[in-house]
């Protein structure tokens, strides 16, 4: 399966293991991707509270990009960004004015969207292109014995209209606990796991945020996790950065290793901790590695 | 159709603490959840306590959490609930707040918010001869905030409300939308900046939970969002929500990208950022974790900004 890849900003910057992982993870699935080069930012929906046509534009850039490669299924590794994606697409299929008049604007660089595209996560094309049974025919190291708790983030849960999970794809709430058990995983059940991480809030709020990371990680801890895995770099940088943080605020030591989808992928089809950049976290992810019995280099 | 409906029970006078108690029913085909209860009521258990009325969607009183959603009981078919999530259907009270008995919440802090927003017309200067009148166009945008019926189902799950009581909440925001954005108002200045206020709009992490729950689509957070957008139009850029927003903005249109660390030192400012931030950055540079010091603008850039200019941001 050939994607238009889109890897969003966070996931070089803020979390700079994240596309490195990424990249090699989908590579050994044998899913091609096709990195959108001159793509913008989607705006992380931080840009809607300025002006949502501004975003819908932006948004339809990339779109008409993807499609100018001749390809018609846009792939991220941001829930956020797929998030926001999906939000766009379903108003500019919704509104046909409205999208011609985003093609006036773009038009100056020669694009036009002729609404074609599809958008999913790689969370996503893993289960519903890939294939579950695939998938688990390329373990190599089973996770087994591992407990791990997921978290999905609320850009890739809400609205579920927007996201295809009132119809098509129901299911789609439930997908982090199937690839964990395709992998060989135990997957931990906590009121947490739909919640949201505090990552908005962090610069105008940031105690109310890092009550969120307390409540979740802690939690998480408390019904045996060893690890948690998320589909989002923001709601990573949320829970793995200010972990510490969090932790003081609650008076307890959490150490709980959160993961990104794709390293938690790739520790079962036999990367090193270092090929995933476990390292490179700010909770120490060595509990997991030693027991995943991966090898570090 | 039977099913089993998993219903949290409580008694304060009873001194038993909160269990589940399952009642299987045989329902017809088009049966909703509400009906389900008030057969349990009627035919099995006289004390199950709930609160409902209209049976149509409409007085908004019989929101609960139904699989752990907050929704209305009546309008929740157990047909669909059973061909998507399952056979056993749990039942449970609003959240964020406190339970008088089994699924009946006490709403107090519901009503104060929406009090709180003066949640009616304040026009000034003197009243027309005849009525107010004002364009279709604009009430078309404050008729979908116009359609709560007031039934707590965005309260019930909002993730802020969780962990901090003094959040005004979806409702009462929506509320406030739908005034602020009234044209007979003469206050939108003062609304505004109460809105803005700590507790207020700035403080909603953006979690859609809202949005699903709302059985009216009054979609909650988009009615914040658009209360962020009017204040920051009005000209309130001071607080730090409005300076993310602008700053995001502007490592946009001028990359193509965003720029976290341009972003960090701009919404708090250097000082702050230097404070506040140095630990975390030690701890990064030690994990090879740092944002690139020098953004690199994307080779279009320049399309990008010529789009925000051509929509005026
Ligand atoms: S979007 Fe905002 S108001 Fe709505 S539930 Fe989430 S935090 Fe609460
Ligand atoms: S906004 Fe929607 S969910 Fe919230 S009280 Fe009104 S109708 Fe109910
Ligand atoms: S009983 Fe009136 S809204 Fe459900």
């Amino acid at each position: 399966m050939r994607y238009a890849f889109w890897p969003g900003c966070v996931s070089r910057a803020g979390t700079p293991e994240l596309y490195p992982a990424a990249t090699a993870v989908t590579e050994r699935l044998g899913m091609e991707l096709i990195e959108l080069d001159q793509a913008n930012c989607t705006g992380a929906g931080v840009l809607g509270e300025r002006n949502e046509e501004l975003v819908d534009t932006l948004n339809a850039r990339n779109f008409a990009l993807a499609e100018q490669m001749g390809l018609d299924t846009l792939l991220t590794i941001c829930s956020t960004c797929q998030g926001v994606m999906s939000g766009v697409n379903y108003r500019l299929r919704e509104k046909p004015e409205y999208l011609a008049r985003i093609n006036e604007s773009l038009s100056a660089e020669g694009l036009e969207y002729r609404g074609t595209v599809r958008v999913t996560h790689m969370m996503w094309a893993v289960v519903e292109e890939l294939g579950l049974d695939s998938l688990k025919q390329m373990v190599v190291r089973p996770l087994n014995g591992l407990r791990i708790a997921p978290f999905y983030g609320c850009y890739i849960l809400r609205p579920r209209y927007v996201l295809g999970m009132t119809d098509e794809h129901v299911h789609r709430d439930q997908y982090l606990e199937h690839i964990i058990e395709a992998l060989g995983g135990e997957p931990i059940d906590y009121e947490g796991k739909l919640r949201c991480c505090g990552f908005p809030i962090m610069t105008i709020n940031e105690d109310n945020g890092l009550k969120m990371v307390g409540n979740h990680t802690l939690e998480a801890k408390e019904k045996g996790a060893h690890a948690l895995v998320t589909p989002c770099p923001l709601c990573h940088l949320n829970l793995d950065e200010f972990q510490p943080k969090a932790a003081r605020r609650a008076g307890k030591p959490i150490n709980m290793p959160v993961l990104h989808l794709p390293q938690m992928i790739g520790t079962a089809l036999g990367f090193s901790a270092r090929d995933m950049g476990l390292q490179r976290h700010i909770v120490s992810t060595e509990p997991f590695i030693q027991l995943s019995g991966m090898p570090r280099k | 159709m039977d099913v089993t409906l998993k219903v949290k029970r409580y008694d304060p006078e009873s001194g038993e603490a909160p269990h589940y108690q399952d009642y299987d029913v045989d329902l017809p085909e088009y049966g909703a959840v509400l009906d389900g209860l008030l057969a349990i009521r009627d035919e099995q258990d006289g004390t199950l306590s709930l609160r409902c009325s209209c049976r149509s969607a409409i007085c908004g009183s019989c929101a609960m959490k139904i699989n752990g959603r907050s929704r209305l009981a009546c309008k929740t078919m157990v047909s669909q609930l059973k061909a998507e999530e399952g056979d056993v259907i749990s039942v449970e009270p609003m959240g964020n707040q406190p339970v008088i008995k089994d699924l009946v919440v006490n709403m107090d802090m519901f009503w104060d918010k929406v009090r709180a927003v003066q949640p009616y017309l304040l026009p000034e200067g003197p009243e027309p001869e005849k009525e107010y009148r004002v364009s279709n166009e604009s009430m078309m945008e404050l008729a979908v905030a116009m359609n709560c019926i007031m039934c707590g189902a965005c309260v019930s799950d909002c993730t802020v409300l969780e962990v901090d009581p003094s959040f005004l909440g979806p409702a009462a925001l929506a509320k406030a939308f739908r005034f602020a954005g009234d044209p007979r108002d003469g206050h939108t200045q003062q609304r505004l900046a109460a809105y803005t206020a700590p507790s207020g709009v700035w403080d909603c992490t953006r979690c859609f939970m809202c949005v699903s729950a709302c059985p009216k689509d009054v979609a909650p957070m988009e009615r914040i969002m658009d209360i962020r957008v009017m204040a920051i139009d009005a000209g309130m850029t001071q607080t730090r929500g409005a300076r993310h927003v602008e700053a995001f903005a502007s490592s946009v249109k001028h990359s193509g990208r965003l720029n976290e660390l341009g972003l960090a030192l701009k919404t708090f400012g250097l000082l702050r950022a230097a404070i506040d931030l140095a630990p975390l950055g030690i701890r990064r540079l030690l994990r090879r974790r740092m944002p690139p010091l020098l953004h690199k603008k994307i080779a279009t850039a320049k399309n990008i900004a010529r789009l925000f200019d051509r929509l005026g941001v």
